[in-house]
């Protein structure tokens, strides 16, 4: 009795302890990065690298939510950044001159980045997360090219009159001549303020963090996983498979919102193209998963940032970018998957075995 | 008259996504995979005929050879390094993964081989086509040729499946793997065969592809490919019939939309005519529901 | 009043009559058994049962509640809990964690409270966590409580289904095949165990069963479905000596 007392309370200590590590991981790199940046003895090249860290990072960890904890593979996740990224960049730009202090305006613009995605996520969501397997992953590619379709006839302005919207051309706005064009179809929005700043994604990567740690050991995260594991015995305790499913999927767009919103606001020019938004970033953010380890959300960090840093640093690297990043995603999965190298594994190295020996 | 002439412009493109879905459709079918380097196959087919016929000065009839030739061997090589040590993996997610990321290495081997450069495709087709009604419709070769290919390949594909020995194995393979195997079916071989018939396919829709739209790029595969694939389920993934009656209204669908509705949205609207099939009849036009045995 | 009261389910197959006018009573703390010849229906009347399938045509009354054509979980909220044939855990997670699942909608709170670990999480978890553990102790297999449910070994997993059915806190347990792949010594270990979950949780407990020891062991009543139709129904004695059953099992 009191054996497994200890037991349990050394195994959730165990699992808080995995979390805090994570954690001080983050810090501890933050602080590093920061104290190298103020003393100058990092190069702008590699300054100018830590949003676009932040950004991948939370991409990846919230793509994770879908992939490894709900188990579905959703190809649309660049698509959800989109959103979060129009809709905050439109706020910004429409207040630039009203909100004059950044910070209140950068925070409402996220506010109003993740409510979109969210509400783009429980959109798509419920009639996409009906179907399972492949077909859920080419649907969910198909609404992430859609988005970025739709951004890219997008055509919005503003004059004394109020709003003005077309999906043809600036022409077709019908504006008086002091009006401003806001959003230009394939232009997209310029002039954004830059209100993103390493410390702010540092900020919403501990957020992120926070949020789907926590919510994966919650009761919440069981049922999740129970579906993921078995959605048939899910049901059968009375689990609401759609329900969880569908928070799963919201939170990981909303955070991939969250995402989009520092990725505007790092630029100052917005456009919608296919290595941006469209199924190639979402691909890109699916690498950092695998990579890191399916499920695994300390592993999707070290993926994100490892991969963002390496083709920059090393140039001569850079031509064979995605040419690694298809090698990886092969490897790992055969490595990791296929059924005679997890026979090899369990055979020739340590790890893999150490559960069967708790069992005897 | 620009009706008939989107119709027929449709139907051609319609043909050659039909040519592509037939790939999916068989793999899907038997292996239950979704094969994402399908189109990439297409794009290294095309390559293979345009080198051959550029740079080795051959003819187009051997050029169209060679890629088919290359293009089966790809396939087949794909399949036994990438997928079939997946083929009873605990996820099914590991293999489409896998999918993907040879998808990304064909794209970017073909990058670092070919160059990112728009290539110019010559016309394996020299017959000037028909004009029609004085003149006011007028009907490409490549446009014809096509259709008549497609027509052609799923005549003979119907009946390879449905009369030779391969073709019956493939539909006991499809139906149930394990009891084929019983039935002293050679798998493995069946699902290579598979794979070799459709990667085939692939270097012949490159090429004529390539014909209609002659700018070939390391990418030109990704999109048609995707759009076959959305052709496959909506005729009903796992039918041969179901491939080419999908690919033929997918192709006019698309060119249509493009006409009369906006160019820009065109691919827009093929995707969402995916989703709309995929939540009103998930199973596609001919194809048969599966329901989960509990 | 019975605590399960069906009469004449039925639901067809694309022509084929699965269950047929299918009638059970079964009352408080019963042990009823339902066999039959592979391919019987059997469990399809399980699926039928517990919203897997909807039937089209009869009533299911469980507690003088009408549960006809209900959904899963709602039938699983009103309190029936299943185990499958073909074991179905959640293989990924931990043995706790399997039953805490099954303890899901016993001890909720929202996911605002969850993720910002307020004190209803606390006070909700520690509850899940102790009953949990109670629950594995029953089953012998507190021991593996933080062991992946997928490395049990297979006895172990079928236990562990039916802990994690109990935790939903159901009045009636359907088991399908308990004792499928069991060795006689470990048959006879689940006998006793779901003689002891009758007593200790006075469970009202449905069985399938192909081991005839097990079912004339510990059944009092038995139902008996052949082809969809049921052949025979009343106390175990008469049902095993009943020359259609007889017939039925060992052919002509």
């Amino acid at each position: 009795m009191q054996k497994t007392m200890k037991n349990k309370i050394s195994t959730m200590n165990k699992n808080t302890r995995k979390n805090l590590i994570t954690y001080a991981i983050v810090i501890a790199a933050f602080a590093v990065m920061q104290t190298l940046i103020s003393t100058g003895s990092v190069s702008s090249l590699l300054e100018g690298l830590m949003v676009p860290i932040c950004i991948y990072v939370i991409l990846a960890v919230s793509l994770n939510l879908v992939v490894g904890i709900l188990g579905e593979l959703s190809l649309g996740h660049a698509g959800f950044m989109c959103v979060g990224a129009f809709a905050s960049a439109f706020f910004s730009k429409c207040m630039r001159d009203v909100i004059t202090v950044d910070i209140v305006r950068f925070l409402l613009a996220l506010l109003i980045g993740i409510a979109a995605a969210a509400v783009f996520g429980i959109l798509i969501g419920i009639p996409v997360l009906r179907l399972k397997g492949d077909y859920l992953a080419i649907v969910t590619l198909a609404f992430g090219e859609i988005i970025k379709n739709l951004v890219n006839v997008l055509y919005i302005g503003k004059d004394a009159n109020g709003f003005h919207f077309s999906t043809k051309d600036v022409m077709a706005l019908d504006m008086e001549p002091d009006g401003t064009v806001i959003v230009n179809g394939p232009q997209g929005i310029t002039g954004t303020p830059k209100d993103a700043t390493f410390l702010i994604g540092f900020i919403l990567i501990l957020i992120t963090l926070f949020i789907v740690l926590n919510l994966i050991n919650s009761r919440d995260g069981r049922a999740i996983m129970s579906i993921r594991d078995n959605r048939i015995a899910a049901e059968s305790i009375g689990i609401n498979v759609t329900k969880y499913k569908l928070m799963a999927f919201t939170v990981s767009a909303a955070l991939a919102g969250a995402a989009g919103v520092l990725y505007a606001h790092n630029l100052s020019t917005l456009t919608a193209n296919t290595n941006n938004f469209g199924y190639n970033q979402s691909i890109m953010i699916l690498v950092f998963v695998v990579l890191g380890g399916i499920g695994n959300i300390r592993g999707s960090i070290i993926a994100a940032v490892i991969l963002t840093l390496l083709p920059e640093l090393l140039r001569g690297l850079s031509d064979y970018r995605m040419l690694i990043y298809a090698i990886v995603l092969i490897v790992m999965m055969l490595f990791n998957w296929a059924p005679r190298a997890i026979e090899w594994r369990e055979k020739y190295l340590r790890f893999g075995r150490k559960k069967k020996e708790a069992v005897q | 008259m620009s009706f008939i002439s989107y119709l027929i412009n449709g139907l051609s493109l319609g043909s050659v996504y039909a040519i592509i879905a037939l790939g999916y459709t068989m793999v899907y079918g038997i292996a239950k995979m979704l094969n994402f380097a399908h189109g990439d196959v297409i794009m290294i087919g095309a390559y293979m005929a345009l080198i051959s016929m550029t740079q080795a000065g051959m003819p187009p009839i051997i050029a169209i050879l060679i890629a088919v030739g290359v293009c089966t061997l790809l396939g087949v090589v794909i399949e036994r390094i990438a997928y079939k040590p997946l083929r009873n993996a605990s996820s099914s997610l590991a293999v489409l993964i896998t999918a993907i990321g040879v998808s990304y290495l064909l794209q970017n081997v073909a990058l670092l081989v070919f160059g990112a450069n728009a290539q110019t495709f010559p016309s394996v087709i020299k017959w000037k086509g028909l004009s029609l009604a004085g003149g006011k419709l007028n009907i490409s070769g490549e446009t014809i040729v096509t259709i008549v290919v497609c027509l052609i390949i799923m005549a003979a594909l119907i009946t390879f499946v449905q009369k030779s020995k391969p073709g019956q194995a493939m539909r006991a393979v499809s139906e149930d793997k394990g009891a084929a195997q019983l039935m002293g079916i050679n798998v493995n071989g069946t699902i290579a065969l598979t794979f070799a018939i459709g990667s085939a396919l692939a270097a012949v829709a490159g090429v004529l592809l390539c014909s209609a739209y002659p700018s070939l790029t390391p990418y030109t595969g990704a999109l048609p490919g995707i759009k076959a694939f959305v052709a496959a389920v909506f005729g009903g993934i796992g039918s041969i019939p179901g491939a080419f009656i999908g690919g033929l209204l997918l192709g006019v669908i698309e060119i249509f939309g493009r006409a009369y509705i906006s160019s820009q949205m065109a691919d827009a609207i093929v995707f969402a005519v995916l989703i709309i099939v995929l939540l009103v009849k998930p199973a596609g036009l001919l194809g048969k529901k599966i329901q989960e045995k509990v | 009043m019975a605590l399960l009261d069906v009469k004449n389910l039925g639901i067809s197959f694309g022509g084929l009559r699965a269950v047929n006018a299918f009638d059970i009573s079964i009352e408080k703390e019963e042990l009823y058994g339902l066999i039959g010849p592979n391919g019987a229906g059997k469990t399809t009347v399980f699926n039928l049962l517990t919203g897997v399938y909807k039937p089209d045509s009869g009533k299911v009354l469980l507690d003088g509640q009408d549960i006809t054509g209900k959904k899963t979980i709602d039938i699983s909220k009103a309190g029936i809990a299943r185990t499958f044939q073909n074991i179905r855990l959640f293989k990924k997670l931990s043995v706790l964690d399997n039953v805490k699942a099954g303890l899901h909608n016993r001890h909720p709170y929202s996911t605002l409270e969850g993720i910002l670990r307020l004190p209803g999480y606390r006070r909700a978890e520690r509850e899940m966590d102790e009953k949990a553990m109670d629950l594995l102790k029953v089953f012998d297999l507190e021991n593996y409580a933080h062991v992946d449910a997928a490395n049990l070994p297979y006895g172990q997993q079928r236990r562990l289904e039916i802990a994690r059915a109990l935790a939903t806190e159901p009045k009636l347990l359907l088991l399908d095949e308990p004792a499928a792949g069991m060795n006689p010594n470990e048959t006879g270990e689940l006998m006793d165990m779901i003689r002891f979950v009758r007593e200790e949780f006075h469970m009202t407990i449905l069985l399938i069963e192909h081991d005839m020891k097990l079912v004339s062991g510990i059944c009092e009543r038995l139902t008996v479905l052949n082809f969809g139709e049921t052949l025979s129904q009343g106390r175990t004695p008469d049902v095993l000596n009943d020359p259609q059953v007889i017939t039925a099992y060992l052919g002509e």
